[in-house]
């Protein structure tokens, strides 16, 4: 097989892998869309702050460490244990949650039947107001995040391409973990919303608030369920950012990568998030590879942004979203 | 959260009565954002060098520095907010850590005469001091960072690198295209082959460009980063087997931060220095006693001896000694900008010098003259140990190549001159 075809199928595998990751960032938007028709604006500083929470926790950080220092005089930093990831996975689930009911109790119940553009400039203030809150519980210096996760070129791969093709293709096992998560998440979010009671609830208030509230359904419950959700979407999204690149606030900003994913999959789909990841992935991986060489590289943020709107100009609502009509 | 608190109570004191000090400098940090991992540790430096100087001596020459700090959070634009906010309470220096913000202050602080000093970054070409009057690079430039580099390499194979290829994988803005032209002119000199790998800032997704260099094996990988760009760089090198030692980062991309998340497998890694990279000084047992024993530190005082932090805390050592300078020249202790920029000017940092202030082997002697602002080019490598958890020097300091870089320093800042129409000083 020419070589050029060999590289060509290896960018393509990494770009469905890349498409992964950014689906995991578009699933918390969509969620949060689909059940109550804000643009959680954030959502990435969601991700960022459960990843924040989950090192303070394994690592036995003191939250607000530097202002009690500030204030009492005191030095104290750690509670001098370690706590296993997994437990840690579970107490910042249990953080998430809390967060949800907050986010409705505090801001979320006094914005009902306000418009949405409310709603999203609420959750610009959200973002902010977590960044600073994450800044002062846990700190703004990069941390490193260790879950288990294996990372690094997978060896099985590697060979078994190179006995067959003559070349080995890089697969990153972070990668394949961040699939094998990601399909884990999705199956589970399709059983949860299909076969139990509150995902059937979740369902009929993402169709019509007002019906699904005429037969009893309490929509801050479901609010505060879906925010949970996405609050775990986020932590998934995180941990799996968090393990390529650290735990900094640039973390934030992975928000940017799922834009266009929900822009081409549409703001309502759990499948669009995926399929569009997958597409943008592969999109801009083997645009950069085939194209960008020629005009000088770099091209694949305003890539992935291009082929979005090139859908948009067919199908405004995006591949999987559902079209909204509304009469007047 | 301590230096919040510090500017509050700061800012009350202001508000509420006239300024305690006379020597003003304000500090553009970032402290929060995507790029703050990198700002807290530069920042914290700075300042706390500047209290060192307050508590212990009392000031320079009898007179307190008076530090404002301002929060950019890495923002071309807030820089510059933050510039008209500060530069009307007799601000004497902007280093603004950010060649974003360096770009958008060089009109406005030519005009306002006031000098800004970017040590290792900004805009290269205003080493030539007849065009820049008011703008400082020294002890070395991006340009100098790049030469360095292929310095290094040339050494590590015995001055022969006809056949190797170098790519240089940079931060796709003003800063990470800085090196281009110098590395396109070394390589006509030398007769390597350079590619060059442009990465779309922040930088946190660079599997494409990774990929290209598993497949294409250069010889060695010059980065240009700034931020999460860094360890994601380092990481996809470790995941992709790339030799550690055959990367070199520039010195913004040498710290801590950036090897942290790779963990073990980032041992080996080499970045450029301009300056020590350790804690084995004896300032900081002055530090100790003059600043953190006494609560005083700008942070959390848990950033003492990392490479960021001596790097803020050198800017201050740099800014203090032209303060001494300028007074000296003077002939009086409350300077003005313009006697600032004549201090700057007149700036020589010797090793005898760098002793006296606790700062043995610290950082390379130089000197600044007119028509000189970048002082003299030094640069060496460091390199990062796991094991001992630190970057070590491992050359001494090297001269950039100045038979190329001069003329391309001449011709940009020439051109800048003409675009600009100003008239060329130091005649």
């Amino acid at each position: 097989m020419p070589d050029q075809v060999l590289f060509a199928i290896e960018v393509t595998l990494n770009g469905l892998m890349a498409g992964v990751l950014y689906a995991l960032v578009a699933l918390g938007f969509v969620l949060i869309f689909k059940a109550s028709g804000i643009f959680n604006y954030a959502q990435g500083v969601m991700a960022l702050f459960a990843a924040l929470t989950l090192v303070g926790i394994m690592e036995g950080q003191v939250p607000f460490g530097h202002l009690i220092n500030s204030i009492f005089g005191t030095d104290i930093h750690g509670f001098g244990w370690q706590v296993p990831a997994l437990l840690a996975i579970v107490l910042t689930v249990l953080v998430m949650i809390l967060f949800a009911w907050a986010v409705n109790w505090l801001v979320l119940r006094h914005l009902v039947g306000q418009e949405p553009i409310i709603l999203f400039m609420a959750t610009i203030g959200l973002a902010y107001f977590l960044e600073g809150l994450g800044d002062m519980m846990w700190g703004a210096d990069i941390k490193t995040l260790d879950v288990g996760l294996p990372q690094g070129l997978n060896t099985w791969i590697d060979e078994t391409t190179f006995d067959m093709f003559g070349y080995g293709f890089f697969i990153d096992n972070l990668d394949l973990s961040a699939t094998v998560v990601a399909a884990l998440l999705v199956a589970g979010l399709v059983l949860f919303s299909q076969y139990t009671k509150q995902g059937r609830a979740l369902r009929a208030v993402a169709d019509d608030h007002q019906a699904a509230l005429s037969v009893g359904i309490g929509l801050n419950w479901i609010w505060v369920l879906t925010w949970s959700i996405a609050g775990f979407v986020a932590l998934v999204a995180g941990i799996m950012w968090g393990a390529k690149s650290g735990v900094s606030f640039s973390l934030s900003l992975i928000a940017l990568k799922a834009l266009p994913v929900l822009m081409l999959g549409g703001f309502t789909s759990i499948p669009g998030a995926i399929v569009g990841g997958l597409i943008i992935g592969v999109g801009e991986k083997l645009f950069e590879f085939t194209v960008g060489g020629m005009i000088g590289g770099a091209t694949e943020t305003w890539f992935a942004y291009m082929l979005a709107l090139v859908v948009l100009v067919f199908r405004p609502q995006g591949l999987f979203g559902e079209k909204i009509i509304e009469r007047v | 959260m301590k230096k919040s608190l510090t500017t509050m109570a700061l800012g009350l004191t202001l508000a509420a009565g006239p300024a305690l000090a006379d020597l003003t400098i304000p500090d553009l940090s970032y402290r929060t954002g995507p790029y703050a991992a990198s700002g807290i540790p530069y920042s914290d430096g700075y300042q706390d060098y500047f209290t060192l100087i307050n508590e212990r001596d009392g000031g320079v020459g009898g007179e307190r520095l008076n530090l404002i700090e301002c929060e950019t959070g890495y923002n071309t634009e807030k820089g510059v907010e933050c510039y008209e906010a500060t530069k009307g309470q007799g601000a004497l220096l902007y280093q603004p850590l950010s060649t974003g913000i360096t770009y958008q202050l060089i009109p406005k602080a030519s005009a306002d005469g006031i000098p800004i000093h970017t040590l290792g970054y900004g805009r290269t070409s205003a080493k030539n001091g007849k065009v820049f009057e008011w703008v400082f690079n020294y002890p070395a430039n991006y340009w100098d960072g790049a030469s360095v580099a292929v310095k290094h390499i040339l050494d590590e194979n015995d001055g022969d690198i006809s056949d190797k290829t170098i790519a240089l994988l940079y931060h796709n803005s003003a800063f990470g295209k800085e090196p281009i032209r110098t590395l396109e002119e070394l390589s006509e000199k030398h007769g390597f082959t350079f590619t060059q790998l442009p990465i779309e800032p922040p930088g946190q997704e660079q599997k494409s460009q990774w990929l290209q260099i598993r497949r294409d094996q250069p010889d060695y990988v010059i980065l240009y980063g700034w931020g999460v760009m860094n360890p994601v760089a380092i990481q996809e090198a470790a995941n992709v087997r790339y030799p550690m030692d055959q990367m070199i980062g520039i010195w913004w991309a040498g710290s801590e931060n950036d090897v942290a998340p790779a963990g073990a497998r980032a041992d080996g890694y080499k970045a450029l220095a301009m300056h020590a990279v350790n804690a084995d000084f004896p300032i900081y047992d002055d530090l100790q006693t003059y600043v953190v024993d006494k609560g005083l530190t700008a942070g959390a005082g848990d950033q003492l001896g990392s490479v960021l932090y001596n790097r803020g805390l050198y800017s201050a050592v740099l800014a203090v000694e032209a303060i001494r300078k300028a007074q000296e020249l003077a002939g009086t202790s409350d300077i003005t900008p313009a006697q600032m920029r004549d201090g700057m000017e007149a700036l020589e940092m010797t090793e005898e010098r760098m002793t006296e202030l606790g700062l043995p082997g610290f950082g390379p002697s130089f000197k600044v003259t007119c028509e000189n602002h970048g002082g003299d080019g030094l640069g060496a490598i460091s390199q990062w140990d796991h094991e001992r958890g630190t970057f070590e020097l491992i050359t001494d300091y090297m001269q950039s190549d100045t038979e190329v870089l001069d003329p391309l320093i001449e011709e940009d800042s020439l051109a800048y001159a003409e675009e600009n129409n100003i008239d060329l000083r130091c005649q």
